[in-house]
């Protein structure tokens, strides 16, 4: 049904190329967002639908941007769709946009935007354009909510806000961990990652 | 001919191009769209007010507001911020709160009894606190510890509630409610903000007659206190 090269777009970054653990790009708003499931959810997906738009209007646009101001093109393609998201959901989704607050407006500095337009949309026709920046949306996704997970099980003894961990544990001992709080937790979770990624993958190269 | 992409007014002309097309469908967008934003805005203040009223929100939480709001009461110094409600026939008063956090502004509305002393239900909201940390101050368990707690002091002076850490003792005799662990500098703020906020800007509203207007105000008092004594 896909042909190997979209299915390579598509699928590739979700394991074998990797943004955040392969390409580790993205690391700044993984260690921000992560501290609970929710917002890590909610950032994974609106980068996803971002990259995906910007991918789009870049490659349809390609080859008319001047070479020597193409970083900033891209960046005002970004920085116009971020702006426009955020408009449209504080009008029809007003929970939303409070939920998202700070992390919309940080979409615009996350590198995987900018590493995406320059290193494929720049290249690439507009429908694979698409593929790779919804493939490469999810990775990000998904490692953000592995993180999550980990850090707010271990850091809240809850999962999107509901306690996991029985009160008996607490009266029994059990603490919460502290320092999974701390930003600095979760790059040292994501070094755990890339660390079992590696090793997974030592075979394939 | 192939354009070259790569002239001076190639380039000038294409960035012109660019920004005017997207600075248009921003304004465009913006101005559409802001008639909608401005409606959000205001039914979540409404909202935020409710929760302070203890109320649940249901399905039309504007009509809910609609039928217990009385009247605003603003006077010179504080913006339209003091709100008077009617809640199963008792009076109630809401004051809008607005502070500094960690990372950002925080600010709520708190309810008051018809006294002006007791605390009737609390509200917060923040700009960008942690998650898991300074945000819960928005969370149930934070804002209950709230209710039925008093402003004034045995003496009947404004001292505001202190938010402390679990263990410490009020230094002023004001009551206390305990902070979110892990989030001094919000619950320092949430403390500073109610204190600055009851003590000073709603001094005048909460003043009763023939009494003093409140604890922080005193000095000036004192000087007019001498000036009568003159």
């Amino acid at each position: 049904m896909l042909s190997q090269k979209t299915k390579d777009t598509l699928l590739g970054p979700l394991n074998a190329n990797n943004p955040v653990v392969v390409q580790v790009l993205g690391i700044c708003s993984a260690l921000a967002v992560t501290v609970q499931l929710k917002p890590a959810l909610v950032m994974g997906i609106a980068v996803t639908i971002i990259v995906a738009m910007a991918n789009v209007i870049v490659s349809l646009i390609r080859n008319t941007i001047p070479m020597r101001i193409r970083i900033i093109i891209q960046l005002v393609v970004v920085a116009a769709l971020v702006t426009l998201v955020s408009e449209v959901l504080k009008a029809f989704a007003y929970d939303v946009a409070m939920q998202l607050s700070v992390y919309l407006g940080l979409i615009i500095t996350n590198c995987i935007l900018m590493g995406r337009l320059e290193a494929f949309a720049m290249t690439n026709n507009a429908w694979d354009s698409f593929l790779d920046g919804l493939g490469n949306g999810f990775g990000y996704a998904i490692i953000l909510v592995i993180v999550a997970f980990f850090r707010e099980l271990l850091g809240s003894g809850a999962l999107l806000g509901y306690q996991i961990i029985p009160d008996s544990w607490y009266a029994a001992g059990y603490e919460n961990c502290g320092m999974m709080m701390m930003p600095a937790m979760a790059l040292i979770l994501v070094g755990c990652i890339i660390w079992a990624h590696r090793s997974i993958n030592k075979e394939e190269k | 001919m192939k354009l070259n992409t790569n002239s001076n007014v190639y380039t000038i002309v294409y960035a012109t191009i660019v920004v005017i097309i997207v600075a248009v469908l921003l304004a465009l967008v913006s101005q559409v769209l802001s008639p909608r934003q401005a409606a959000n805005v205001k039914l979540d203040q409404q909202k935020q007010m409710l929760v302070a009223l203890n109320q649940e929100l249901g399905a039309d939480p504007a009509a809910l507001y609609e039928s217990l709001v009385r009247d605003t009461i603003d006077s010179e110094n504080t913006k339209p911020g003091i709100f008077r409600f009617e809640v199963d026939g008792a009076t109630k008063y809401v004051l809008r709160l607005h502070g500094a956090g960690l990372w950002g502004g925080i600010g709520g509305y708190i309810a008051l009894d018809e006294d002006k002393n007791t605390i009737f239900g609390i509200n917060f909201n923040h700009e960008s606190e942690t998650p898991g940390l300074g945000a819960l101050i928005v969370e149930e368990p934070f804002r209950s510890q709230f209710i039925g707690k008093h402003i004034r002091n045995a003496e009947g002076d404004i001292v505001s509630v202190v938010v402390l850490k679990k263990g410490n003792q009020a230094e002023n005799g004001e009551e206390q409610v305990d902070a979110v662990s892990g989030a001094t500098i919000t619950s320092t703020g949430v403390s500073d903000m109610l204190k600055a906020n009851l003590c000073d800007e709603y001094a005048a509203f909460l003043a009763i007659e023939n009494e003093k207007m409140s604890n922080c105000e005193n000095e000036e008092m004192e000087v007019e206190d001498v000036i009568a004594e003159n």
